[in-house]
């Protein structure tokens, strides 16, 4: 699906500036002449979460998991502390819960009201996280919305589906794939995809 | 509020379409947008619940067609004016009113790190009954407030069961509301899918919300 099909993205910055980047460009303008914030705060957040925070957080997390049996134990105990021991942590990920997948259980992370989501494990969310179209079905028809992200699951296989309604973030531990016993963590932490930990995906032998 | 923003269960709103290789930002104004609601944010003239529900008061309409980011801008620009940050007048021209005297923004980028790695927590280490038991079955009041709720319209009525005690967390419903924190009891609920949706859905699935002490009652 390319950008342009996707009703979205309307500004991609090649283009001319927008009435929307004009606005913005003004409105920074206005609150750095007035001392209500400062411009370098603004860059340090961005790359943050342009460069620093986002998914290989919690791939880390997830291959932990994988190969430190105490410590998915842990993380299954108490996410927000497991997670703090590889150094994660803050802004939307105060209070952390991790769902596990197994051949009979699917977890699947949703916001219907708004965009809550794990930001310290996995970053910002991607549009579609954030779509009327995601919001609305995943509750009512999480497997047709799986099979959207070509995720056909058993009709045995019971999906949990998690709507973030409080100050709580949930984290899907996916199931380790057949065939990764020899991978060290590094390689595991490689496999372990954004929407795996969201519950859209599975983690297959490539990323 | 019943607001267009409340989406669980709606048919009708077009494929998911994802996009393959997203960038975090997909315009620099994107990104310009997210760090400007967290600095201004951080002079506390508003709290994270009233954000959310400055961005459901768009008009349905207007929510639906805006990009994510574009709400964003919209709920920034609404909360500064309430809270006499910046007038409409200072927005649209991009310049401050004759006379203002400077200001000393509150974060820094020497504090950014610091902040985003303290995040704010929700709990509060107060006492609060708990009401409902871990395995009690409880149903989803059926309220309909003109205000900021975190009760969506899908589980009013519906009965689900107590899976988790998460602690006493900040009320959204008045902290959005300049009424205070009144932090109370916070529950994981499992609601059978069929409970929600009827007997045509999978037997064995569920959907689980975090509901707050007040949204609970005895079936």
């Amino acid at each position: 699906m390319s950008d342009h099909d996707h009703p979205h993205h309307r500004d991609h910055g090649q283009e001319p500036p927008s009435d929307l980047a004009l606005r913005v460009k003004a409105l920074e303008s206005l609150l750095v002449d007035k001392g209500l914030v400062d411009p370098a705060a603004l860059d340090a957040i961005v790359e943050t979460y342009e460069h620093r925070v986002g998914p290989r957080n919690g791939a880390k997390v997830v291959a932990r998991a994988w190969t430190d049996p105490a410590y998915r134990a842990r993380l299954l105990e108490d996410a927000t502390a497991a997670i703090a021991e590889l150094g994660f942590g803050g802004r939307q990920g105060e209070h952390m819960i991790a769902v596990e997948n197994t051949p009979d259980v699917h977890n699947l992370v949703v916001c219907t009201l708004c965009s809550c989501y794990p930001w310290p494990v996995l970053g910002l969310p991607p549009v579609w996280y954030k779509s009327s179209s995601y919001r609305s079905r995943a509750v009512i028809d999480p497997r047709g919305v799986l099979a959207e992200f070509d995720l056909v699951l058993d009709e045995k296989v019971e999906i949990r589906v998690w709507d973030s309604t409080a100050e709580v973030r949930y984290l899907v531990l996916p199931e380790r794939p057949a065939g990764t016993e020899g991978l060290d963590e590094a390689a595991l932490v490689a496999l372990v995809s954004r929407d795996a930990m969201i519950g859209v995906a599975r983690v297959g032998l490539e990323a | 509020m019943n607001g267009v923003h409340d989406m669980g269960g709606q048919h009708g709103l077009g494929p998911i379409a994802p996009e393959a290789g997203e960038p975090v930002f997909h315009a620099p104004w994107e990104a310009r947008v997210l760090a400007l609601t967290l600095t201004v944010g951080a002079w506390g003239r508003w709290t994270l619940d009233a954000s959310r529900h400055q961005r459901e008061l768009i008009p349905g309409p207007d929510y639906l067609r805006m990009s994510y980011y574009e709400k964003w801008l919209t709920g920034l620009v609404e909360l500064m004016v309430k809270a006499g940050l910046a007038t409409r007048a200072e927005i649209s021209s991009g310049n401050p009113a004759a006379g203002t005297v400077r200001a000393s923004p509150p974060l820094t980028a020497a504090r950014v790190a610091q902040v985003l790695a303290a995040g704010g927590p929700a709990s509060r280490d107060v006492a609060a009954p708990r009401r409902f038991a871990i395995g009690e079955t409880v149903r989803a009041r059926n309220i309909n407030p003109v205000g900021h709720t975190r009760l969506p319209r899908y589980a009013r009525g519906r009965r689900g069961v107590v899976e988790r005690d998460h602690g006493v967390h900040v009320f959204p419903d008045t902290n959005a509301h300049g009424l205070g924190e009144q932090p109370r009891r916070l529950y994981g609920v499992r609601f059978s899918a069929r409970s929600l949706w009827g007997e045509a859905a999978a037997g064995r699935d569920s959907v689980h919300l975090d509901l707050w002490d007040d949204y609970l009652e005895r079936p």
